[in-house]
């Protein structure tokens, strides 16, 4: 591969840089543009552009957005001024003051609307009887919890049926997260002791790449991007994704976020784990009916292999190590991973639903971005 | 630091979990390619890419042998 002046590149493992790798590190996706009276006041806020934007205003709005959404699942407002607000956390915004993490009245406000968010989840979610005590019983509950939702999926689809452009637009989707793959469930690591947290960083250590440059599984993603002509930089597809997909991104983030939901975000990283292996193959084999080779399958075929392991350890000794050591846990890794399964089941049913219409799964279509996407 | 040697978790219904310090070699003494760590060998004979798992076991019903 080689970069704008022509020169060879390669660093020492011999992985071949991303296509605009020297610019990634310092480039902050910007504010997205509003979706409501909430979203509208807090990046009104952030930005320093609205003179009318409160922090009183913000709560208010917050407050009374969260008692009146019809479906905080599915409301573009909330979604966004969520998502908004936890990335903050991750890798803030280009012109947004970095002391906004920890500003009291926006966390106020974003308690409101994870509040209403949470009570969705635990009102659709059938409070878990589940005995499993013993680590080898957890991580069969787990399994059994992964297998259930035999509805239509996306990976069959793409693996069949899928168009280009189709796959393209799973892609964005995923973009939000995958291109910080493994980020939200790092905030459980200090929460954890023992065995559940060695097997989690057992896991962490091989989504980061074991410290091989460029073999992030986030890195993996953003080249299989690059290969279907989509930019790859964090955020660039934020405009493109609805409120479904957002929520299925702020459900990691309040699970790994928050020291009382330390059990959640393992539920929810154990079923990812469970239900990546025979999917990846699936995407893998779809790409390649469509004529793309190894640079755009790569991260589904690394997937295929690292989530078998994976699997094993998540369920085994990170969700069954935490519940025998702390059996008060249980519920709460259940709970997690019940919620996976329920919000990604409805992002599924979203892009196969629109797909089934005839119309595009996102808030509008890609534009065609050709693949001089490094700016 | 003092080598613990290799462990291996016999997953039921799954493959052999192997961590630890281990060396892979085929048959004619070459090293098996591989990046991480800790693999997961397939044991149900099903895999795709042997002689690491590739999760296929759920599919098809597997079972660790019965006694
Ligand atoms: S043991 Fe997993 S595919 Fe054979
Ligand atoms: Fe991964
Ligand atoms: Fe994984």
């Amino acid at each position: 591969m080689s970069d704008q002046t022509g020169t060879m590149v390669h660093d020492a493992t011999g992985v071949d840089p991303l296509p605009d790798a020297s610019r990634r590190g310092s480039r902050q996706m910007p504010l997205p543009q509003q979706r409501g009276p909430v979203s509208a006041l807090l990046c009104g806020l952030l930005a320093g552009t609205d003179p009318e934007a409160s922090r009183q205003r913000l709560v208010e709005a917050a407050s009374l957005a969260a008692a009146q959404t019809p479906d905080v699942l599915f409301d573009e407002d909330l979604q966004l001024a969520l998502f908004v607000c936890y990335e903050l956390h991750y890798r803030g915004f280009d012109g947004v003051d970095d002391t906004w993490e920890w500003d009291p009245e926006l966390l106020r406000a974003r308690a409101e609307l994870e509040r209403v968010f949470e009570d969705r989840l635990r009102t659709a979610i059938d409070p878990v009887d589940e005995t499993a005590t013993t680590a080898q019983e957890v991580s069969d509950a787990l399994f059994a919890l992964a297998e259930g939702g035999d509805g239509p999926s996306v990976a069959d689809f793409v693996l069949r049926h899928a168009t280009t452009d189709q796959v393209r637009e799973v892609m964005a989707h995923k973009s939000v997260y995958q291109l910080k793959e493994a980020d939200p469930h790092t905030w459980a690591i200090p929460r954890l002791e023992g065995r559940a947290k060695s097997a989690l960083v057992e896991i962490q250590m091989d989504e980061y790449g074991n410290g091989r440059p460029g073999r992030m599984h986030s890195e993996l993603f953003a080249r299989t991007m690059a290969g279907l002509g989509l930019d790859h930089r964090f955020g660039a597809h934020i405009e493109h994704v609805p409120a479904i997909s957002l929520a299925s991104v702020n459900l990691m983030s309040l699970f790994g976020l928050h020291r009382r939901l330390r059990g959640a975000v393992l539920g929810h990283l154990a079923i990812y784990e469970m239900t990546s292996s025979l999917p990846s193959s699936q995407y893998s084999r779809g790409l390649r009916r469509l004529g793309f080779g190894d640079d755009v399958a790569g991260y589904f075929d690394e997937h295929v292999e690292a989530d078998a392991v994976h699997e094993q350890i998540a369920g085994r000794d990170m969700a069954g190590g935490l519940i025998e050591a702390d059996p008060a846990t249980r519920g709460q890794v259940f709970f997690g991973a019940a919620a996976v399964c329920l919000v990604d089941g409805l992002l599924g049913a979203w892009q196969l639903g629109a797909w089934e219409q005839g119309r595009s799964s996102l808030r509008m279509p890609l534009e065609a971005e050709g693949t001089d996407h490094g700016v | 630091m003092e080598s613990d040697g290799a462990s291996i978790t016999v997953c039921p219904q799954g493959p052999l979990l192997v961590r630890g310090d281990f060396s892979l070699t085929d048959g004619t003494g070459a090293e098996i390619d591989n990046d991480r760590g800790t693999v997961a060998l397939c044991r149900c004979g099903r895999s795709a890419i042997k002689p690491f798992c590739d999760g296929t076991h759920k599919l098809i019903g597997f079972d660790r042998p019965k006694k």
